[in-house]
């Protein structure tokens, strides 16, 4: 685990960078987890995504998978991976400041 | 009154569930009834080994019937739907099973409809997948008749049963076409959606290697979102391409469909959510799951559902007892994953562990992340520990349900420091 400076205010993140502690991220953290994931300009349709996420894990205890939020976010996974190149899930986990999805074990 | 127990599913966890139960209600306290669709018990880690012609189809199916002792009632009907209010199941005949505690144990199911094209022309003829008996022995006519070109083995996305699986697929066809002496002209190329190897990183490195090692190529962060069967290509949704000339495609996975029709009973893709510890389902407190039906975080494998079995077991008869559920599962499971020339690895972890090295169940005994003959007997030996020892749901002698940690090379943080 180490610590990072998000935005100003230091959070736990582990090896991979995602978030250990999900209650630490604000909306005002996503656009600079945004660009440290090469992702430009967050719009409504990325923001759509990020708070289904969170929902979804503080709901689950779990992120979703792609295939998932295919089927239940309201934006399709081709989409998704237009808003959120090569690895969807993982890199909006990242910018929504939850663990890793754990769809994959 | 007697107590009414219906087991939905009769594969590798719904026979050892009842089998163990049986044996704690020995009268007719309790009824123990198993329902299935159909009568094939198929042992499914012989499907790996059916496209090498190692096995047949035949030699890994017995009838489900007779792996339930005496005194369960065996449904042979397909199951309609549940019914969580009432506490029935509607079977597709048109009976209806009223129950007490429901066991859940229908399994995964594949759903290769959910890709485009998967389905399409070429299915079955340049397209196949080993994870069902069909499809197994199509491969094996295919593999036989292989005279060169471009092989692919795709994972469409995770979860799927056993993910060592189509690993051990890549390492038998290096190992398979060396035989026949034509192996320079086959391509073998593993496309994942995984960043590595393995969902574990430190298994991953281990057989990244293995895959290195055999000329194995492997293409990372590959999402399938469409198969071309007769132009031979997968393509990803990020739009890179690999070509093949034969597939072998493992499908989507999801849980039974009568779940998606029984209202507040699953998830978004036919899983039922379970508390991952208790076993006990998070949407009734009389409803229990084992093996891959369950949303527990950890392999979809038989290994994993036998450890299941004792601490669900336990909890059922704290629930009909009316005492607290001990939350005594840690998602152990236990991989043996075969390389091909006679020898195999062992990978064992649970939900807090990674897969490291050393000894297996003790500092004496199989060798852990490393291939060796003795894990590759260990492989063939569970064929016959899993109809005579698993399926009774009987203790394997030196393999407790929890995870051993005596023979492995662990960093100094362990599970006591797990959150
Ligand atoms: C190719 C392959 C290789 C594998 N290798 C290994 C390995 O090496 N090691 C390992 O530990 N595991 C391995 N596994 C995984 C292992 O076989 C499964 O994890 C295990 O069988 C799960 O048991 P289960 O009881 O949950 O499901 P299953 O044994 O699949 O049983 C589910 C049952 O439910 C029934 N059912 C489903 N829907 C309905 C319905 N609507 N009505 C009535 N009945 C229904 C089905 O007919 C089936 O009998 C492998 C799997 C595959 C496919």
């Amino acid at each position: 685990m180490t610590t990072t400076t998000i935005a100003g205010v230091a959070v736990d993140t582990n090896d991979e960078g995602f978030f250990t502690d999900p209650t630490q991220w604000t909306e005002e953290m996503a656009p600079e987890l945004a660009a440290a994931a090469d992702i430009g300009q967050l719009t409504d349709r990325h923001w759509q995504v990020l708070h289904f996420m969170r929902d979804e894990y503080f709901e689950k205890g779990t992120g979703p998978t792609v295939r998932l939020l295919g089927k239940a976010s309201g934006v399709s996974v081709k989409e998704l991976y237009q808003l959120f190149p090569k690895a969807p899930a993982k890199t909006a986990a990242r910018i929504a400041g939850i663990p890793k999805p754990r769809g994959c074990i | 009154m007697s107590t009414s127990i219906v087991i939905l599913g009769g594969g590798t966890g719904g026979t050892l569930t009842a089998n163990r139960l049986r044996r704690l209600h020995r009268d007719d306290d309790v009824t123990i009834t198993v329902v299935d669709q159909d009568d094939d018990h198929v042992y499914q880690p012989g499907l790996l080994f059916v496209p090498f012609g190692m096995t047949s189809v035949d030699d890994i199916v017995r009838p489900r019937s007779r792996q339930l002792h005496d005194g369960i009632e065996f449904v042979a009907s397909a199951i309609d739907r549940v019914d969580l209010d009432a506490d029935q199941v509607h079977l597709a005949d048109g009976r209806m099973l009223p129950y007490d505690v429901l066991v859940i144990a229908t399994g995964a199911r594949l759903v290769p409809e959910e890709t485009e094209g998967l389905t399409g022309p070429g299915w079955m003829d340049t397209v196949f997948t080993f994870y069902e008996p069909a499809g197994a022995a199509a491969l094996a006519r295919e593999l036989a008749a292989f005279d060169g070109g471009r092989i692919v083995v795709n994972v469409v996305d995770l979860p799927i049963k056993c993910p060592v699986a189509p690993l051990e697929f890549c390492f038998l066809a290096d190992w398979f076409f060396t035989e026949r002496g034509i192996r320079d002209r086959v391509q073998i190329t593993y496309a994942t959606p995984l960043d590595g190897a393995f969902t574990k990183p430190s298994a991953s490195e281990a057989l990244g290697g293995l895959l290195a090692d055999r000329g194995i190529e492997v293409v990372t962060e590959f999402n399938t979102g469409e198969v071309h069967g007769e132009g031979g290509r997968l393509v990803s949704w990020d739009e890179r391409e690999v070509p093949f000339d034969l597939a072998v495609v493992i499908p989507l996975h999801g849980g039974a469909e009568y779940v998606g029709r029984s209202p507040g009973l699953g998830d978004a893709v036919d899983f039922v959510p379970t508390d991952e510890h208790t076993l006990r389902s998070k949407v009734a407190p009389n409803v229990f799951e084992i093996g891959d039906a369950a949303t527990v975080p950890t392999s979809k494998a038989g290994s994993v559902t036998h450890f299941e079995g004792e601490p669900l077991v336990a909890n059922i008869e704290h629930h009909l007892a009316g005492e607290p559920l001990e939350p005594t599962f840690d998602g152990h499971a236990n991989c043996f994953i075969e390389t091909g020339y006679h020898k195999a690895l062992l990978i064992d972890f649970d939900y807090e562990t990674e897969p490291v090295p050393g000894h297996y169940p003790g500092r004496i005994g199989l060798p852990l992340l490393k291939d060796s003959r003795l894990n590759h007997l260990g492989k063939l030996l569970f064929q016959s520990v899993y109809w005579h020892s698993l399926l009774p749901g009987r203790d394997l002698p030196g393999v407790g349900s929890a995870m051993p940690t005596a023979g492995k090379h662990l960093p100094t943080r362990s599970k006591e420091h797990a959150p």
